[in-house]
Parts: structure tokens; sequence; C-alpha cells
């Protein structure tokens, strides 16, 4: 069967995320505002050079952010490579911060079915509540829906209980129409979560593309009751960025999404941002970058 | 997590009002005749309200007969020396005045939201951006004028009266006199009697750009001062923007008379939505065809026609959205729909919405706290409305939205067709040549394509049939304020 394609008008969703990211939050909102965010962290690292002693740091942090400022809590999760999915629990172990892996060949996803699902059952094996798979762009640019939609169900099943999120890799798609569309195929394939990028293409979690799929969530869950959430992730590194994705859930999804089983914001140096700008609301000035830890 | 648990989840912005400290008015302005503020003749003044807060704001004087006279001679003895400056001085004076407004852009945008009750996230963002636009593009014309309208020699007119109404007060100012400046006449620009501040903040720019005394004349005032001005010896032109039985009646006194006219009137255009469109999309189009500036616009899309195919759907989604909307203090930088300008216009669509009721259209306002003093009216969404019920034909300026069915394409343009006026329309569709189609079958002067409400000095803006007659923006805007000598 030919694909139907929902459309999305370039212009106008771009015009209403720039809108949106002209709320002005101030004093107890822009306060209030950075907790939810860091709240809702999945503080990651992704890379090739990634140790057990890295990872441990990053866990601490993940933990207690700011030792300093105690009303700061802790972030949502973490997310790591397979191999680094038992060290991450044990050291998050007790916390209620959640170990998430990503999986299924990231963040190519180039490889063959079984692959990916072995990928995925050594991260859930090795002790990881979260899942962050790839849809295979190779698929769904070729127009085979079947397969995109076969892979998430399959992937979901070798999950079992472990949370699934999806990532589409908007930056590879092409169109906000293929945006909104392969959220409709991941959602309808039993995705937990939706997520814009791996943080590995040339663009992440834009305005444009998050409020396309904040519109795919809401259509989906007011059509058949089942709770989607959404995760941003790529490109999300100021306080500014990360405010902004806050008010786009809350005018799109309302207030009731800003919950880290609904809505997560994935990245790394955007913490210490958030930091020194909830610092600067308490003390009134900037901090300095030596003011807060590096991981 | 339970859900009491979520329900107590608010995360509300914090108030952000914009700062009024920088603003510098005065406690009274005077008439602005002949480059200076003067007295009226007959000591007459009357206090300009922040319709937000009922307060008054400063003490402006009306012009009475006498100084709409001295304002006529005034820009008349100008005029000469004006027309005569070399084209391109004259448009430096432009351009001065257009880099003057962005530079006091702040304090326009303050003013312009204390005395109209637009939400400042408009005037920021729209009108004073625009009012400069306008003065840019025009003076680049200055000099090129007979390309502009294509002929080999062309004259200014004269002397232009000029009346602009309380929706946007500067924008309006200066769509009025940026051509009629650049083409070499002088302008008489009397702003609307609850919204002078701004074309007097204009009048102090005209004085800091140094433009030559005369060349500007602003004559506040109620409609009596419009209506002495029209009447007036000594004009070669009036333009106005307005509504359409002051238009009719300007169109009557002028009759036989060696006056221009262009006219600028009233609206009911239709937003057109296919079940084609792209929904989300096409629901924040009717949002900002109708609740910009509180539906206080002339092509405001205040006649929706849904594809019956999708109409549920896009309702709902109206609603919700509707829903999400922010009303309040104009001020906030949150805010998205102000407050509504006077309390004469408040009671003109509480009328109207009562019709609306009384003839059977459902309605439904979104259910927001209001703000104790002021003029305020909630967003409002009409379903099961029949095109002869008083809110599908007349113009209600608020931000009420009477929404119609139709089922075809040939339906739909006889539908939009089918209305006394003809200022402008939107489609939403997401077929090229359909869009192209039907904007070739629209009786509008200006037709928007999955857009609305957008804005450009470049661009020709203007009416059919009730709508009025006459273009302004770009090159169509210079035709009315020329005379083709050969």
């Amino acid at each position: 069967m030919s694909r139907q394609l929902a459309h999305v008008d370039r212009v106008g969703i771009e015009e209403r995320a720039a809108q949106l990211g002209a709320r002005s939050i101030k004093t107890t909102a822009k306060q209030q505002g950075i907790r939810i965010a860091v709240s809702l962290l999945d503080l990651t690292t992704l890379e090739g050079a990634d140790t057990a002693g890295k990872v441990r740091q990053l866990c601490a942090k993940a933990v207690c952010p700011a030792p300093s400022m105690p009303e700061i809590p802790s972030v949502a999760a973490i997310c790591v490579y397979p191999s680094m999915v038992a060290v991450a629990r044990e050291a998050l172990a007790g916390t209620g911060v959640a170990t998430a892996s990503v999986a299924t060949g990231f963040p190519a996803g180039q490889i063959s079915l079984d692959a990916k699902l072995r990928d995925t059952e050594d991260a859930v094996a090795a002790g990881a509540q979260e899942i962050d798979m790839v849809i295979s762009r190779e698929a769904f640019l070729a127009g085979d829906d079947a397969r995109v939609m076969r892979e998430v169900a399959r992937i979901k099943e070798a999950c079992g209980d472990t949370h699934l999120k999806v990532i589409l890799e908007t930056a590879e798609l092409g169109s906000y129409d293929h945006v909104r569309h392969a959220s409709m195929l991941a959602m309808e394939a039993g995705a937990d979560f939706i997520k814009t990028s791996t943080g590995k293409a040339s663009a992440g979690a834009t305005p444009g593309v998050c409020l396309v799929m904040l519109e795919a969530i809401r259509d989906f869950v007011e059509r058949t009751g089942r709770m989607v959430g959404f995760k941003a992730a790529g490109g999300v590194s100021t306080s500014k960025a990360a405010l902004h994705r806050l008010v786009l859930v809350k005018e799109t999804l309302g207030d009731d999404w800003l919950t880290s089983d609904r809505f997560r914001i994935g990245a790394s140096s955007v913490l210490n941002d958030l930091l020194m700008q909830y610092a600067k609301t308490q003390g009134g000035r900037y901090g300095r970058g030596e003011d807060f830890s590096i991981e | 997590m339970t859900i009491e648990q979520r329900r107590s989840i608010v995360w509300d912005y914090a108030p952000a009002p914009e700062a009024t400290d920088h603003l510098r008015l005065r406690d009274r302005y005077g008439l602005f005749i002949g480059g200076t503020f003067v007295e009226p003749a007959q000591a007459r003044y009357e206090p300009t309200i922040n319709p937000a807060t009922e307060q008054p704001v400063a003490e402006i004087a009306w012009a009475g007969p006498a100084d709409v006279q001295r304002a006529i001679e005034a820009a008349r003895a100008a005029q000469p020396r004006w027309a005569g400056l070399p084209a391109r001085e004259r448009g430096k004076y432009l351009f001065r005045i257009a880099r003057l407004i962005q530079e006091r852009a702040r304090e326009l945008a303050v003013c312009e939201t204390l005395d109209g009750g637009k939400p400042l996230r408009e005037s920021r963002d729209v009108d004073i951006p625009l009012a400069a636009a306008h003065f840019f593009h025009y003076a680049g014309w200055a000099d090129k004028l007979r390309y502009g309208v294509v002929a080999r020699e062309v004259a200014p007119l004269g002397v232009v009266g000029q009346i602009v109404p309380w929706n946007f007060p500067l924008l309006m100012a200066a769509w009025k006199l940026a051509p009629a400046l650049a083409c070499g006449n002088t302008a008489i620009l009397k702003p609307a009697e609850t919204t002078p501040l701004t074309a007097l903040l204009l009048a102090e720019i005209c004085q800091e750009a140094e433009l030559p005394d005369g060349v500007v004349g602003i004559l506040p005032g109620d409609g009596a001062v419009g209506a002495t001005l029209v009447r007036s010896p000594g004009l070669d032109k009036v333009a106005f923007t307005g509504s359409t039985g002051v238009g009719r009646d300007i169109q009557t006194a002028l009759a036989g008379r060696d006056v221009e006219l262009t006219l600028e009137l009233g609206g009911k255009s239709a937003n057109i939505v296919f079940e084609d469109a792209a929904i989300d999309q096409a629901v924040e189009g009717i949002v900002n065809g109708i609740f910009f500036n509180q539906g206080h616009v002339c092509c405001a899309g205040s006649r929706l026609l849904i594809q019956e195919s999708v109409i549920d759907q896009v309702i709902d989604k109206l609603w919700t959205r509707m829903g999400r909307l922010r009303i309040g203090d104009p001020l906030d930088k949150n805010t998205d729909v102000g407050a509504i300008n006077s309390a004469e216009q408040l009671q003109r669509i509480e009328t109207l919405v009562a019709a609306g009721e009384e003839e059977g259209a459902v309605r439904r306002s979104v259910a927001c706290e209001l703000p104790e003093r002021g003029y305020w009216f909630a967003p409002t969404l009409f379903t099961d409305v029949s095109p002869a019920h008083r809110i599908a034909v007349e113009e209600i300026f608020g931000p009420v939205v009477s929404v119609l069915s139709f089922r075809t394409q040939a339906e739909a343009i006889e539908k939009a067709n089918n209305s006394r006026y003809g200022l402008a329309a939107g489609i939403w569709t997401d077929k090229g040549a359909k869009a192209f189609e039907v904007a070739g079958a629209l009786r509008a002067g200006v037709v928007w394509q999955n857009t609305y409400n957008h804005f450009d000095p470049t661009a020709a803006f203007g009416g059919y049939k009730e709508s009025g007659f006459g273009r302004e923006g770009g090159p169509a805007g210079l035709r009315p304020y020329l005379r083709v000598v050969r």
C-alpha cells in the first residue's frame, strides 16, 4: 500500500515554535522551570572514550547535581552505551535515577534485525531500565513502513517491561511530513517514548521538530488513549533552549506532561548551564564556569 | 504517579510586564501644526484612556474648525518647497524618520499598548517594526516614482487629508504618511479619538528628523474633526481607513468636488480551510486570523469556512487551542489577547454576540479570568452559523469567529464571495494548484495562502466592493498620491 502522509506546513510550524520561544520566563517561573528541566534530564555520555570512571562521575552528578543547592532535584536517568550499563546500575543503586542504554546498532542502526535484538537483550540483561533504540532510516526512506514498524514491535517485545524510547533521527528524515509520519509509525508499533535524535546527526531537537512530534503525540493519545512520552535530544545545550522545550510541551500537551514519565531532555552540557542560571536567580549575578563541577 | 499528583503540577509563567519607566510622555499634548505643538483655538483637551485599566494616560488637545483651517494653510504653504526638493533629499527625510522609529521602538511599543490595549508582543513585534519598514520602503521610492507607476512624468497631488483608525495607530499613520510624503505631498493626519498618542510621538520624531515645517500636521480629535477636515476647502486628496459607514459619508461629502479619494473600509473576510490542509497550522492561522489584536483588524478572518469532512476535527483542535490563549495585562510579554479598545467597541461586540445567540448560533467563549477594570471580551467561537445570521454578515471587529461549512471547492468560492465586503481571504490547502485556482476566483484584495494577517510594505493592500478602493503598500500604493502628467 502506498504511503499516506499527513501534511505539516514548514513555515507555519516553525513560526509557531519560534513564537513559543519568545515566552518570557522570569523570576519564580524561571527557578521552577529550571528545577523541572533538571528533573527531566537524561544525562548522557555516548563516546567511544567512555570508561567506568567517567560513567561513575556522571552518576554522582546525576544523583546530586549541585550539593550547594539542595533544592535541585536528581536527574531522571543516565544514558550510556550497553557496555556501561552495569557500571551505571551499580553506581545508581537505590538512588531513584534510572539507567538507560542505547541499543540496536546506535546511532546508524545499519545492522541486521537479529543483531539489533541481541544488542537490546544484552543491554536489558545488564540491567538497563530504559532502552533508546533507533528506527531504520534506511527502511523508512525506502518507503518500507511495515519494516520500520515490525522492527520497533520486535524490539519492544525484547524489552519486556523495560521502557522503550524510539529515536527517529529527524535530521535524516528530510521533511516535517516525514517526522510526523515516523512518529505515528513508532507509536503505533508500541513505543513508550518517541525521541528526536541520536545527538550524532547534523541537527537535533530543533523547535520545529519538537512541535511536530508533540502534535503527533497529542493526536495519537487523543485517538487511542495510550500515553506516549517525548524525548528531546540533540542540540539542547542552554537553559534557554531547555525552557523553550518546556514551553513547547506545556502549550501543546499541558502542564501535566512536565514529568519524567512523559517528557525527557537528553543532554549533557546543559546541566551546568541550568545550574549556573539557577544560581543567578538566587544571587542575582552569573557565576563562573569553575563554580560547577565538570565530569 | 497518581492522577492527583499529576494535576498538582502547574508551571505558570510569572508576570513579565514590560517596564514603562523609559517612556517619557508629557501630561498634555497640543496640536501639531506647522512643525510645532500649538494650543487649539478653543482650548479643548480630552484625556486618552488606557483601556486595560480605564486610567487616563495623557491629555490631548482636540482640533476645532479654525485649527483645521490653520493646518491646511500650513500644509499648503509648505507643499511647493517640499515637492521642489530633489527627490533623493525627500527620501533622506523618510529614511531618517524610519531610523528614529527604530531607535524609539521600545518606547513606541509601550505607548501603543498603553493607549490602545493591544498585547506588547504585537506592538513590539508587529506594529512598530512594520511602521519603520513602511517608511524605509517609501523612502526608497522617493526618487523612482515614475517607475513605480510607469509614466514619463508624475506630480504630487498637493495637500492630503488622512484619517486613520484606532486598531493599528502608528502603523496606519505610517501607511498613510510614508507614500504621501515620498510623492511630494504634504499631509494632515487625524489619528483616532481613542489612540492619538503614538501619532503625537511621531510628530516629535518629525521634529527630530528636522522635517520642514508644515509637511506633516497632526490633528487629534473625534469624528467631528475628521468630518470637518474632509469638508474643508484646500485639500487635494482624502485617504481614509475606518468603517464602511463613515467611508460612505466621506464619499458623499466629496461628490462633485475636485478631491481625490481612497477608502480602506471594513471586512468580513473568509478564511477557507480545505480538507487537504495542514490542519494544525491551519488552526494556528485561524487563531492568528481572528484573535490577533483582539480581532480589531479590518482584514480579520472572521468568517471561517471549513470543509465539512474535517469540520469537527478542526473545531475540536481550535477550541483546545483557544483554551491556551493567555488573556490579560497587555503589557505582560506573555499576553496573547489584550483589552478591547474602548467601552463603545466592547458594547458593539456584545450586541452582535447577543444577536448571534438569539438567531440560534451556538456560542462558546473561553472560560478565563478577566480583569475587573478595563474592557475585556473572552475569545469566542460560534458554530451552527447560517450564512444569513448577522454574525456571518456584519463586521464584529472583536475576538469572535463564526464557523460555516462547505462541501466543495466551488461552494467555498461562492460562499466566500457572498459578502458585501471583499478585503481579504485565507486559503488553507497543501495543493498548490488548488490554492492558485481559488485565489484567482476570490473577490478579495488580499489572499493569503497557508498563512494569515501577514503584512509587508512591498505588498498592495486594499479592498473590493464595500471594503473600499485604492491600494496601500508597494508601488501600487504610490498611485493614489500621484498625478500622471504624461
